[in-house]
């Protein structure tokens, strides 16, 4: 089983590393950053789907840990850049790894109040917390202040981000498959039920937003190296939403729908552009429209894949 | 120096009221329905733009300013109104029973999309609020300012927030309200329309939003699509604080508000003044869930 | 366009596509039309790189006009720059802005200038030597022009008696004034938008504070006196060009931009119209139609008479020329006072 597993990374990386080159090659680089940046979409979405989807929390300050994981990378990278090493493929890929961490300790600070908290009350805190951090990286004159941070080694290409991509995946799923992943979504189902049959539904809340923060850092220390230049105003109030509207649009709790998600709000205001002017009013309206006629969104809390095994054995 | 610590208490009171105004929206609905509606603070936002239009309609007509000033006062509580009442019918009611994350994220849809749909009808670029009644001291001599709009700010908040303390308290259907919001199932149970109830609750709140607007724009003459979504949080903040559900509460809660900025901006630092209202919130939630009036109820099985 | 310096980004906008008209209407460059490529980038730098990335990449444009903020043009500059794609900036006056590469260019004079410029007014021309300053702290260009007017005042033997801060969006800075007004400073600079100005003017003169108000481009606006009223009234900003200027150039521009619009130009409009002009005036010079041949006459573009002044490219690819003083005398009437130059 084991070897099987490392071969199918092997050739996963194969894989990606080959496309890298063909697209590199052959395919118009607007596009390639599109494709790019769905890739950080699905990152984002795929973490946040873990605390309000599968724990049944509700996070609205999912920038700022987005923001974390790519200031404390970035300023590895090119603030401190302590050596030539952190501008090379395996130190940012270290300094992302480092930002994902310290946005796992913000996670953790945030965790905590949501013990007491629930619902509206979290999603405001949350919300207080994304805004909060914002504000401290906007008065920090080192990582630039409002005027941002430019000149970040643009290391994060395709290979790297659709890297990240499979490792969320494939780390988030067999959390989901644990017995971790089972009490966690416990505590969405039912709270008192959970508690009262010895599940310590604190823990497994904390773990849920510190996992989900993790992921959301390295969505934003991949995002600071892909662009190359971040500022506070990268970080807003707005891209938190746009991230719970990638896992409403795909289904709370569903991996594959967090993703397809995380396309689908990337690329439409693409496709858009000529209406780029209506895109903050038609996604809200989606929403509205989801929560009323599909409240569990597209998947629900099932994977892409089931749905057609159902349908298949139907 | 006590100069300087009246002038932050008044600067304080003013700012503070508006909160507390807003704050009573968040409050209401809360009690009654126990979700936050979001796009309070847009109906607030709305409520403004609808006084700049109603002033550049109705100034040529109304000579007399009070008269001119109470109809806009009006004019912008019914369009308030209306508009709170439309997305409680369409966003809101569809989803009652619904769990609650469903309505909060609704709640959230409804208010980005009002926010957005505003910079679109009006502009991004801030709109001038006319100044319906000009602005004079009242204070004259050596430093300490009070202005007429502000003593109008203060005074119509405190006459209004009395006006809803008397109809909650005493009226019949203030004492429905107290039931719905008691648990909605049983008031249903004893005849009480839930339905009716929740159109007044939308009615009152939306209503102070618009009036709320008005004080907004005579004090800080600059409105834009965006305005209601700081003062929003703020209000609700207010409304945490003083516990949610409580009217009382939620005015004592935006006018502590308003004074701790007032002094931490003069005596400590303005860089992190919206930090300080998340900071007390995040307090006051972890040593006092249920805010300062507020009575708190365990989840039962 | 969207965001909240979204007036700025419609003026120079209106500006360009006057500029571009005009060329096209004399025969274009080379023979050829000049075809323009607009999005808006909402405010947002990530927007702002893809945009770039689209419109060099995919609309193959062979010259970038823009961006009016200084972060997002440092963003979109790195693109420019990584495909050898010539970038004129407007109105950008950070200085790391054209430090991004070779190929980025910009019209207007830098932040440095700016702030030295006010700060040599007020001791010079108003003798006033008491100055608080009040800064926008979410604006790198109110931060910058603050540090530097700081700097200048001070070498000059002027004291800075209060340095506070705000952040764009707030509404309520009575506060700060009450802290500023303790210290009873003569001077009052604000280095911030005309939208927050026109509020910190209100609640400066409601609280009786007295000092001369001093700004930067920012607030070259006609809201400015309709948000701040008389309290606007007296204070002095620099500015890229007074539209009272006699000179034909200015004359000829305003008058056409009238005709067009109906409105007075802004600073803004008149600094899109000069990034264009300079841009063409480029092109024509250029020994061929390539972004590179593009890039070396920007370079090379010496006394060129805009309608902001006579505009020469440096070796760091900034504008040399001066700037002028105004004073706000009435509603949506600035005059002019004097013109400091480099």
């Amino acid at each position: 089983m084991k070897v099987f597993q490392s071969a199918i990374l092997i050739a996963v990386v194969g894989i990606l590393y080959s496309v890298n080159y063909l697209l590199e090659d052959m395919v118009n680089p607007y596009v390639i950053r599109v494709i790019v940046n769905c890739g950080i979409g699905m990152i984002l979405a795929m973490s946040l789907n873990l605390v309000n989807g599968c724990a049944g929390q509700f996070s609205l300050g999912h920038a700022g840990f987005m923001a974390v994981g790519a200031y404390t990378s970035a300023t590895l990278t090119t603030v401190l850049a302590l050596s030539p090493f952190f501008k090379t493929d395996v130190g940012v890929g270290c300094a992302i790894v480092t930002g994902g961490v310290a946005a796992a300790l913000a996670g953790y600070l945030v965790g905590l109040p949501s013990l007491r908290l629930k619902g509206d009350y979290l999603a405001i805190v949350t919300l207080g917390f994304g805004e909060i951090i914002r504000i401290i990286f906007l008065n920090i004159e080192d990582v630039g202040g409002a005027r941002g941070l430019p000149g970040i080694p643009p290391r994060a290409n395709f290979f790297w981000v659709y890297l990240w991509v499979v490792i969320t995946f494939m780390a988030l799923l067999r959390l989901l498959r644990s017995s971790y992943g089972r009490a966690i979504l416990s505590v969405r189902e039912n709270e008192i039920a959970a508690e009262s049959m010895g599940v310590d539904i604190s823990k497994y809340k904390i773990v849920a937003f510190v996992v989900s923060s993790f992921f959301a850092g390295i969505a934003g220390g991949l995002f600071a190296h892909f662009q190359s230049f971040i500022d506070p105003n990268s970080f807003v109030f707005n891209k938190s939403v746009e991230a719970v509207i990638m896992v409403v649009m795909g289904g709370m709790g569903s991996l594959s729908g967090a993703i397809f998600g995380g396309i689908i709000v990337t690329l439409l205001p693409e496709l858009l552009r000529v209406f780029e002017q209506y895109r903050m009013v038609i996604f809200p309206l989606i929403l509205i429209i989801l929560m009323l006629v599909r409240p569990m969104g597209l998947f629900g809390h099932k994977e892409i894949w089931e749905l057609f095994k159902k349908k298949a054995s139907s | 120096m006590l100069q300087a610590f009246l002038q932050n208490i008044i600067n304080g009171l003013a700012q503070g009221s508006v909160y507390a105004l807003v704050a009573l929206g968040y409050t209401m609905v809360y009690g009654v329905l126990q979700f936050i509606n979001f796009a309070h603070s847009d109906i607030f936002m709305l409520g403004a733009f609808s006084g700049y239009y109603l002033a550049k309609w109705l100034s040529p007509a109304i000579q007399n300013p009070m008269l001119l000033m109470v109809s806009i006062i009006l004019g912008s509580m019914a369009f308030c109104v209306a508009v709170g009442l439309t997305v409680e019918r369409i966003a809101y009611r569809p989803l009652r029973g619904a769990p609650r994350l469903n309505v909060l994220i609704t709640a959230i849809g409804v208010s980005l999309f009002l926010e957005n749909l505003g910079q679109i009808i009006f502009g991004a670029d801030p709109q001038v609020f006319p100044a319906l009644i000009p602005t004079r001291s009242l204070l004259e001599g050596d430093g300490l300012v009070l202005n007429n709009i502000q003593l109008t700010v203060v005074l119509v908040s405190l006459i209004l927030m009395g006006v809803l303390h008397w109809i909650v308290r005493h009226t019949k259907l203030g004492i429905a309200m107290r039931a719905v919001s008691f648990d909605i199932e049983v008031a249903n149970l004893m005849g009480i329309p839930t339905d009716t109830i929740i159109i007044f609750t939308f009615t009152i709140g939306s209503s102070l939003a618009g009036a709320a607007s008005i004080l907004y724009g005579l004090s800080y003459p600059k409105i834009e699509p965006l305005l209601g979504m700081m003062i929003g949080l703020k209000a609700f903040v207010a409304a945490v604080f003083g516990g949610i559900g409580s009217i009382l509460g939620a005015a004592v809660g935006g006018i502590v508000l308003g004074l701790a900025e007032s002094f931490t901006v003069y005596y400590i630092s303005s860089t992190f003044r919206d930090a300080i209202a998340f900071g007390i919130l995040i307090l006051i939630l972890l040593f006092r869930p249920a805010g300062l009036f507020g009575t708190f109820r365990r989840e039962k099985v | 366009m969207t965001g909240s310096e979204s007036t700025f980004g419609v003026s120079t906008h209106k500006g360009i596509l006057m500029a571009l008209d005009e060329v096209n209407k004399a025969g274009g460059v080379k023979g050829k039309k000049i075809q323009l490529k607009n999005y808006d980038d909402q405010g947002q730098a990530s927007e702002a790189v893809t945009i770039v990335t689209k419109l060099i990449t995919q609309d193959k444009v062979s010259l970038l006009l823009g961006e009016v903020a200084s972060s997002r043009s440092i963003a979109a500059g790195a693109v420019a720059q990584q495909y050898k794609v010539p970038m004129v900036s407007p109105s950008s006056t950070n200085p790391k802005v054209t430090q991004v590469g070779d190929y980025i260019f910009r019209v207007c004079f830098i932040d440095p200038f700016q702030g030295s410029v006010m700060a040599r007014f007020a001791i010079n021309n108003l003798k006033l030597k008491k100055a608080a300053v009040f800064r926008d702290i979410k604006a790198d260009y109110s931060v910058g022009l603050a540090n530097f007017f700081v700097d200048e005042y001070k070498k000059m033997g002027g004291e800075v008696v209060a340095d506070v801060s705000y952040a764009s969006g707030d509404m309520d800075f009575k506060s700060q004034l009450t802290s500023i007004k303790g210290k009873n400073p003569d001077v009052l600079f604000v280095p911030g938008y005309y939208t927050e100005v026109g509020l910190v003017a209100r609640q400066a003169r409601e609280l009786g504070l007295k000092a001369v108000l001093l700004g930067g481009d920012g607030w070259d606006s006609e809201k400015l006196t309709e948000i701040g009223g008389d309290a606007v009234v007296g204070g002095y900003f620099s500015n890229h060009y007074s539209h009272e200027d006699q000179s034909p150039v200015v004359q000829n521009f305003v008058a056409q931009f009238k005709a067009r619009y109906g409105e007075v130009p802004s600073g803004l409009a008149a600094q899109g119209y000069d990034a264009a002009m300079v841009a063409v005036d480029a092109m024509k010079r250029a020994s061929e139609l390539s972004p590179k041949a593009f890039r070396e006459a920007l370079a090379q573009t010496k006394n060129f008479q805009g309608v902001t002044g006579m505009i020469t490219i440096n070796e760091e690819r900034n504008a040399v020329k001066p700037a002028v003083v105004l004073k706000v005398v009435g509603p949506q009437k600035f005059s002019y006072v004097t013109t400091i130059n480099p």
